[in-house]
């Protein structure tokens, strides 16, 4: 790609971002919507597996990347649902924007949707379950890598389910099954630095990297057709 | 000059429905032509077809020099279309949406300041969320953002529907203008009585064809 051509993709991008977190801010879904749903499925594993911790501690890793992964599914309809009313899509295929530059933004803004998302997930499971961690630095690089690659995967996969009437019920089905290494990757880097076995944790820290790189790129190639068939 | 809108024999489907069968159409630089038929009659097809909307299957089909048939994403970013929906953001005010389309389509931030002053948005208005607007007010934004764009071809579709009377004869004004500034206009409407009176000549477009009419006006 050249130089202007990624400039312009970029530009798209954060115009596009900006677009979603300007909307966020208008209508608060993450905090009065996401945020809630997501402590509150940690208070139901809570309620569900131990009440004296134990088991809790143990499965806090698991538990936390769970609660973000249904917090995402949110996230990624949330975000595919204002640019699926009132011509929306066509005015998007008419606008000029680059489709890579499209997906970028829309990537851009559910992840940092979901980071808002994890801080709060973070302290839930600080309180709530009694586990702090150990690697803090693992856990940091470890929600950002994860993070990417749940938000490239879902912008891909919301724009592929969006033209449907179905999408909202299809979208887990799609998806779900594509972000299970992410889950494994994630809970294992995030074990490791809640126990200090920081040397196997960057190892997953670099799966769940290679992943969200993985679906960067498909996004960047693949949106337009799909957005062409949305 | 070359036709700002070439059709020949252009065939678009609607699923397995040959919404448009065989269109020939010509649209010369600088004239306003309206398409005039029935409800069904292809008009609004043959609209987003022009925009690259809609895919050509068969027949030519070249709007601006772009060959619809081999890829119509080019003509895209140099049309502009007002169709039965806004693409408005319902959550974002009037401002906000002029400009993300404006910035989006690589005008600048004065050209949306202006169109919405043209369309008098620039008021108490423009900080509306588009939610809490009236049909018209959103008509208008839509409209603001078609200005703000600037393109070489306005595609309309009904654009005096929801419209006060103010509103429709301000609408009457902005495709003069855009004729002037050297836009080409191709707009369908029922409300034939002032459409004629603005448009050059009309064509006739029903059971997916379009036949021409003579000119109503002489292109000046």
């Amino acid at each position: 790609m050249a130089e202007g051509a990624v400039g312009s993709v970029l530009r798209d991008a954060r115009l596009v971002a900006g677009k979603d977190l300007r909307l966020e801010w208008r209508t608060r879904v993450t905090v009065s919507q996401l945020l809630p749903f997501a402590l509150l499925v940690l208070v139901l594993f809570a309620f569900a597996l131990d009440p004296d911790r134990r088991i809790l501690g143990e499965a806090t890793p698991g538990l936390f990347w769970l609660a973000v992964l249904f917090s995402t599914l949110l996230a990624i309809q949330r975000a595919f649902a204002v640019e699926t009313v009132d011509g929306v899509v066509d005015a998007l295929r008419l606008s000029g924007l680059d489709p890579a530059g499209v997906f970028l933004g829309k990537a851009a803004g559910i992840a940092l949707h979901l980071l808002v998302v994890e801080v709060a997930l973070g302290v839930g499971v600080t309180v709530m379950y009694g586990t702090s961690p150990s690697g803090p630095l693992l856990l940091v690089a470890t929600a950002l890598a994860a993070t990417a690659g749940l938000a490239a995967a879902g912008a891909l996969y919301g724009v592929l389910a969006a033209g449907l009437r179905v999408r909202d019920t299809l979208l887990p089905i799609l998806w779900l099954p594509v972000v299970a290494p992410l889950l494994i990757g994630a809970t294992q880097a995030f074990a490791a630095a809640y126990e200090q076995a920081s040397g196997s944790g960057w190892r997953w820290c670099g799966l769940l990297a290679a992943f969200a790189s993985l679906y960067a790129a498909i996004g960047i190639f693949a949106f337009e057709p799909l957005l062409e068939e949305s | 000059m070359d036709a700002v809108v070439r059709f020949r024999a252009a065939v678009c489907l609607l699923g397995r429905f040959p919404a448009l069968a065989g269109v020939d159409l010509d649209v010369a630089p600088g004239e306003i032509v309206l398409l005039q038929g029935p409800n069904g009659a292809g008009k609004t097809t043959l609209l987003r077809a022009c925009a690259g909307l809609v895919k050509v299957v068969d027949g030519d089909a070249e709007v601006l020099g772009v060959d619809l048939r081999a890829d119509p994403r080019p003509v895209r970013p140099l049309v502009g279309l007002l169709g039965h929906a806004t693409g408005l953001y319902d959550d974002l005010t009037v401002a906000e949406n002029v400009r993300f389309w404006t910035r989006a389509g690589g005008a600048e931030e004065a050209d949306a300041r202006a169109a919405m002053g043209r369309l008098g948005l620039d008021g108490r208005l423009a900080s509306v969320p588009v939610a809490r607007l009236s049909a018209g007010q959103r008509r208008r934004t839509a409209l603001a953002i078609v200005v703000a764009r600037r393109p070489r071809l306005w595609l309309l579709d009904e654009p005096h529907a929801a419209l006060d009377a103010d509103g429709r004869d301000l609408v009457d004004a902005l495709m003069a203008d855009a004729v002037a500034a050297g836009a080409t206009v191709l707009f369908a409407s029922h409300e034939l009585d002032r459409a004629e009176a603005v448009a050059h000549r009309s064509v006739l477009v029903a059971g997916g064809t379009a036949t021409a009419t003579p000119p109503v006006v002489p292109v000046g």
